[in-house]
């Protein structure tokens, strides 16, 4: 098997540039790349494109890459609150794309399996449906979306091996297995990293050929938004 | 009128055994509280989970475990856990037999607006436009008027629209209403202590009465 290991986030992320697109895994601050996000923090580098469901918070998650002004652009389906992202996209300094979260599942889903473009009746008849083919099947109207790809995807898992295999735990998975498949470089943080034939072949979620690096993780803070309960 | 709890009590109502059920955020998630015992439904959770089960206690929190609102939660015996495009993909797929959201607006052809209010900040539209786009069966849980009074049941909405011709109930504080196919929201029951003059003058949209009108039960 191909070893994949990488000593920390630092080695794992040495050669994202200025302006690159990359995804980030997560919904909410469940099962974000956190020791990543610390390491683009500590290497300053500018100008990124950041395709991901949520923003973070203020003070957490992507939200932090926020307020050091290294992100140009969040292709996002919400952005929840966070009060820097709103000052930076009012002053126009902080471009955003909202899509709808099933169609940027699917468009990062097409981009990992080959997948161009395809047909969903997400947002048809919205703003979100202005200058798409609009195209009708079986007497309704669906918009064709184009797949998305990056240059690094960034991901988070509970367990994996050496191998690049992964498991997700509780919801945390979320759109982690299709950014794995998305990146041209896939980087994986585990809170576990297991030598080979300790996870059960049966139970991997992303194959390791997705993954091009891997390293455990540190000091996972996995905050909680909204704390409930009963 | 019904307050909160009451809207979710008499949504409650339309939901039948073996059903897979997508609840939104607000008084949609109430609904879960007022689901019979004896029914077996399974609730989704669009960022990957069949099977949502109460809110966790103090010592039971798990941080890799929350529904679409972002809330902690725990998982009902014989859940199952997924990605993101396959949650998506089991509602667009038609998969999920009933859904339950909030909204801004409606339009008496079943136009949903829900995502946006123009000149203030823009959060997104989440999930809202793959459910309302795909669903089988979309009910709205909604006031029938604003903060201002300005009636929610619109000819057409003014607010950027969610998805189209798709809203087939909905449940206010005052009324249950269906949407027609051929346009109008058909008054079906009044809240108590509602009468029809009241839900006639605060509903902009052409409202259709027909008969008597009873009050509902919850």
């Amino acid at each position: 098997m191909i070893n994949k290991v990488v000593a920390h986030a630092d080695e794992a992320i040495r050669d994202i540039p200025d302006n690159a697109t990359l995804m980030l895994g997560g919904f909410g601050l469940s099962g974000i790349p956190e020791n990543c996000i610390q390491a683009l923090l500590r290497k300053g580098i500018s100008g990124l494109t950041c395709i991901s469901n949520n923003a973070g918070v203020d003070d957490f998650g992507i939200g932090l890459l926020l307020k050091t002004r290294q992100v140009k652009k969040m292709i996002s389906s919400y952005v929840g609150e966070n009060a820097e992202f709103e000052r930076q996209l009012l002053s126009g300094e902080l471009e955003v794309d909202l899509i709808p979260q099933g169609t940027l599942a699917e468009r990062i889903r097409a981009g990992g399996a080959g997948i161009p473009a395809f047909f969903t009746p997400a947002g048809y008849g919205t703003e979100v449906a202005e200058g798409k083919e609009v195209r009708e099947f079986h007497g309704k109207m669906y918009l064709m979306e184009h797949w998305l790809r990056a240059d690094f995807s960034l991901v988070k898992a509970w367990k994996g091996d050496t191998a690049g295999n992964l498991v997700y735990r509780g919801t945390s998975q979320n759109f982690n297995p299709m950014m794995a498949a998305a990146g041209k470089i896939t980087i994986a943080e585990v809170e576990e990293l297991v030598p080979l034939g300790e996870l059960d072949p049966n139970q991997i979620h992303t194959p390791g050929i997705y993954v091009q690096r891997i390293f455990e993780g540190e000091n996972y803070e996995k905050r909680i938004e909204q704390k409930t309960i009963r | 009128m019904l307050d909160k709890n009451g809207i979710a009590k008499r949504i409650a109502k339309e939901v039948k055994d073996g059903m897979y059920i997508n609840l939104g955020i607000g008084i949609p998630t109430l609904v879960a509280n007022y689901i019979p015992a004896n029914l077996n439904v399974v609730l989704q959770s669009e960022n990957g989970l069949l099977g949502i089960g109460p809110f966790p206690t103090e010592d039971n929190i798990d941080p890799d475990l929350i529904n679409a609102g972002k809330q902690t939660i725990t998982m009902m015996p014989g859940s199952a856990l997924f990605s993101s495009a396959e949650s998506f993909g089991m509602i667009r797929g038609g998969h999920v037999h009933l859904t339950i959201l909030g909204a801004m607006e409606v339009s008496e052809n079943g136009d949903i607006a829900n995502w946006k209010v123009p000149g203030k900040m823009v959060k997104g539209m989440g999930g809202a436009m793959d459910l309302v786009a795909s669903a089988n069966n979309i009910i709205v849980a909604m006031q029938h008027c604003s903060k201002d009074g300005a009636s929610k049941l619109l000819p057409d909405c003014t607010l950027p629209i969610t998805g189209i011709k798709c809203v087939k109930k909905i449940v206010t504080d005052m009324a249950v209403l269906d949407v027609l196919p051929e346009g109008g929201f058909k008054l079906l029951e009044r809240a108590p202590g509602v009468s029809v003059e009241q839900i006639k003058n605060a509903t902009a949209g052409k409202l259709v009465i027909e008969g008597d009108i009873p009050e509902m039960l919850i």
